[in-house]
């Protein structure tokens, strides 16, 4: 039974990492005002690029490199959307999205012949799994032993990164310079511009970040969890991020948790598929994959008290006339 | 109060903190800046006075780099300076306080304080320095305020100071403020300009941009008078007065003549008694006003812009909620604070309102002209034909306003962004006009409206009269109320101060407007 446990909250460190790089990623855009739905289209991108180039080099770090290179473009053509044009950033958004949905497939296919999918990784083009030092002279040590030999160690460098990037984001927000002006462009752009800087050019940065963590995120799942990429393999995981962020209250300590949540119920449903449940017989596969979705309804329909966003999020910046 | 500040500095000799040589802004079609010059002596209080939209905070953000002048110089110490962007006129020592605060809510006061001119990429050490150096300011110039307040903690006075306190932090030589007593309620008004005192006796310029005329003769050295975009003069405050600076804000114009006969007023067709309201800063904006209105006569408010006509209007038309007050309308009784009417509601009471911005609340200049025509009215069933709107008779509609009143082009099919401002104006006017009303509420009649369109307006409103409806009307134009009202209200800080009858002294109202010699004090 413990040993199940253990296995399950294994995967949901697994599988909450992309949620929380793509959730981090749209923590930086929102913080500074520029709503970004468009997570998941950049992800795919960066899934790509990173199978793509992994495959073709056999080089994990050159894949990894290619999906933050691809990611950041996208997240560039958002800020020229919505920053120096100030266009609709929903609407850029999901434009980004289709792009990067239509453009994957369609390269995928023109390159490789496999239906839209990378060929598999050759050795070195996947991150593999690093053993933390004595994971295994700890397997024998109940719970602790355990814990560390299972749970803490044998994930590929992503994760780490994925998990250090909170405390890093912390820092960074509410103790740098960068952080101070970034959440006060997202609260009032005006005070910023004001106070003698450049709205835009912090507004580009923030985005900037934002697509280096969603590289990460998107690279995560075609060479590290995957070994290659698979059409539309990011299958909704940059909404949920979404979603999470919304749940966290744009806090990145929140952020962590709530990936970690979804993170967790995305195990158990892998987990209890096909089996039986006493006094309810099987339930349907379907019903734990919603489980997610149905949970962020709920959530986000009360259950969390109100979610207050950054108070200049989704508003272009213009010099207003007086 | 009126005892104008002692001021050794004030001669010719007293070095220059700003000049500004010739300076014109365009915003599209408005000049909001016409060849403006100005020079600013160190060590004073000087103030710009003008009406709401006259030009001054253009000019002051011309200053503080948040615009581009279209043409002309600035001056800082006598050195030929440009203003590239508000980074560049803060290393020149220039701070301002903007009228509304650029202030971050949710952070404290010592962040907002440092916010852009933090000493470092870390912020851990210098942020206690400015914690210190916070302190030193807050004791120096008597500015109190916790730096760990959170801004939307606290009131809009202490907000204030926050501001003063940003300023000053960043070495600021030359303290703008853009309307500062706005917001403020008479007690914290007087502290702050203890507090601009202080800073003069520390050898800071100030420069005070009001539209207050007390403000000005209250606390300033010297005083420039802006009107239309123009600065039209530039006094001692010594040596003027409240009137003549009233006459210049508002500038004299020639009486336009409307040929009227004497008013014959009926029974009472509006009553509101005891109406207070509140703005969203919660500043009272409108103090336990009275007044009546009777059919066939037209009863105007007059004032400086900014006294709370507009939103008497807007509560009287049902746009605002009042906190408390009545109003009498088509022999019914409505408690404004409890049941107020939507606009639609006091629409259906016989009450037509032609508001005072034609852009932003009388029309959508991006439908057509027919379309305007009934905006607000569309649900009369004259209109519908089940729940179609009936096209046919909307267009019948437009057609008969557009000959009516001579609006041109008489296209009703144009976009209403397409037409100029004064057949704009009757676009709107036909509207509310033609519906048969009991009482017409009229803000800014003729505001950016050609001298014919003018002289047309006036005329169908005296027509209105004659009809034996009630009108009332506010204008910034004391002319035109004095022309066309058959009673004067004058409005000053929310009170009706006083009533006068048109042929009154125009320097009686004048005093009345800026607060002097008030009924009501």
């Amino acid at each position: 039974m413990f040993d199940t446990f253990i296995l399950i909250l294994d995967s949901t460190v697994r599988l909450s990492t992309p949620l929380l790089l793509a959730c981090l990623a749209g923590l930086y855009s929102e913080r500074a005002g520029v709503v970004d739905i468009g997570l998941e289209g950049k992800m795919l991108g960066a899934a790509f690029g990173a199978g793509a180039v992994g495959y073709l080099t056999g080089n994990a770090w050159a894949g990894l490199l290619a999906g933050i290179a691809v990611s950041i473009g996208l997240a560039l053509i958002h800020g020229f959307a919505s920053i120096t044009n100030r266009g609709n950033q929903i609407v850029s958004g999901v434009a980004i999205n289709f792009l990067a949905a239509g453009l994957t497939a369609l390269l995928g296919q023109t390159w490789f012949r496999q239906g839209g999918r990378t060929p598999p990784l050759p050795e070195g083009g996947r991150f593999e799994n690093i053993e933390l030092p004595f994971a295994e002279a700890m397997r024998d040590v109940p719970l602790i032993g355990q814990i560390y030999s299972e749970l803490l160690s044998g994930h590929n460098i992503l994760v780490y990164i994925a998990f250090a990037a909170v405390p890093i984001t912390w820092w960074v927000l509410f103790r740098t310079r960068f952080g101070l002006r970034l959440r006060a462009v997202g609260e009032n752009p005006a005070a910023v511009d004001t106070a003698g800087i450049s709205v835009i050019w912090l507004r580009y940065r923030a985005v900037i970040v934002c697509g280096m963590l969603c590289g990460v995120a998107g690279s995560y799942l075609s060479i590290a969890q995957s070994s290659g990429f698979i059409t539309n393999m990011t299958a909704g995981k940059g909404f949920i991020a979404l979603a999470a962020l919304i749940f966290a209250k744009w806090q990145p300590l929140n952020a962590m948790l709530a990936c970690l949540l979804f993170g967790f119920l995305d195990a158990v449903a892998i987990r209890l598929q096909g089996q039986e449940l006493p006094g309810i017989g099987e339930v349907p596969v379907q019903f734990f994959q919603a489980l997610p979705y149905i949970l962020t309804v709920i959530l986000l329909a009360g259950f969390i008290g109100k979610a207050i966003p950054p108070k200049a999020a989704g508003v272009p910046y213009t010099k207003e006339r007086t | 109060m009126n005892k104008p500040i002692p001021n050794s500095q004030l001669d010719a000799a007293a070095p220059v903190a700003i000049e500004l040589r010739n300076i014109n802004k365009r915003f599209g079609p408005v000049h909001a800046n016409k060849d403006i010059d100005l020079v600013v002596r160190k060590g004073s209080i000087h103030g710009i006075i003008g009406e709401n939209g006259a030009g001054k905070s253009t000019l002051m953000s011309i200053l503080y780099g948040f615009y581009h002048a279209d043409e002309g110089d600035i001056l800082i110490d006598g050195q030929k300076v440009s203003i590239a962007d508000s980074k560049a006129a803060i290393s020149l020592g220039i701070g301002m306080v903007h009228q509304h605060f650029m202030l971050v809510d949710n952070f404290s006061v010592l962040e907002n304080v440092v916010l852009g001119a933090e000493e470092s990429a870390r912020l851990a050490g210098g942020l206690d320095r400015a914690r210190t150096e916070l302190k030193r300011l807050e004791d120096e110039y008597e500015l109190r305020v916790d730096p760990d307040a959170l801004i939307q903690d606290l009131p809009v006075g202490l907000q204030q100071r926050v501001e003063i306190l940003k300023a000053l932090f960043r070495g600021a030589d030359v303290l703008i403020l853009d309307e500062p007593t706005g917001v403020l309620t008479p007690a914290e008004a007087d502290h702050l300009f203890k507090i601009l005192n202080v800073l003069k006796e520390e050898g800071k310029t100030v420069l005070l941009i009001t539209h207050k005329l007390r403000e000005i003769m209250a606390v300033t050295d010297t005083v420039s008078v802006m009107r239309r975009g123009e600065m039209v003069a530039t006094k001692h405050t010594a040596d003027t007065n409240m009137s003549e600076l009233a006459e210049l804000m508002v500038g004299r114009n020639v009486l336009l003549n409307v040929d009227k006969q004497p008013a014959r007023p009926r029974e009472k067709v509006l009553v509101v008694e005891g109406l207070n309201v509140t703005d969203s800063r919660g500043v009272r904006v409108v103090k336990d006003v009275s007044f009546d209105v009777k059919a066939g006569e037209i009863v105007g408010i007059a004032g400086v812009s900014g006294n709370g006509q507009t939103e008497l209007m807007e509560t009287i038309a049902g746009i605002r909620r009042a906190t408390s007050g009545t109003l009498q309308i088509d022999g019914e009784r409505i408690d404004l604070a409890k049941a107020a009417p939507s606009p639609a509601e006091m629409r259906d009471k016989n009450l037509a309102h032609v508001p005072e911005d034609r852009h932003r609340m009388g029309l959508v200049t991006s439908f057509a002209e027919y379309e305007n025509a009934i905006l607000g009215y569309h649900n009369a069933p004259e209109y519908s034909k089940g729940w179609l709107l009936d096209i046919a008779a909307i267009k019948q509609t437009a057609q008969a306003e557009i000959e009516k009143y001579d609006i041109r082009p008489p296209d009703p099919l144009l976009k209403t962004a397409n037409f100029s401002g004064g057949n704009q104006q009757k676009i709107v006017l036909a509207r509310e006009m033609e519906r048969d009303p009991t009482v017409l509420l009229v803000g800014q009649p003729t505001r950016g409206v050609d001298i014919g369109a003018i002289e047309f307006i006036h005329k169908r409103l005296i027509e209105m009269r004659d009809a034996g409806k009630g009108i009332l009307l506010v204008s910034v134009e004391l002319d035109e109320i004095r022309s066309l009202a058959d009673r004067i209200l004058v409005m000053f800080d929310g009170n009706v101060v006083g009533e006068r009858s048109p042929d009154a002294d125009e320097s009686e109202l004048g005093l009345l407007m800026a607060g002097v010699d008030g009924d009501v004090t």
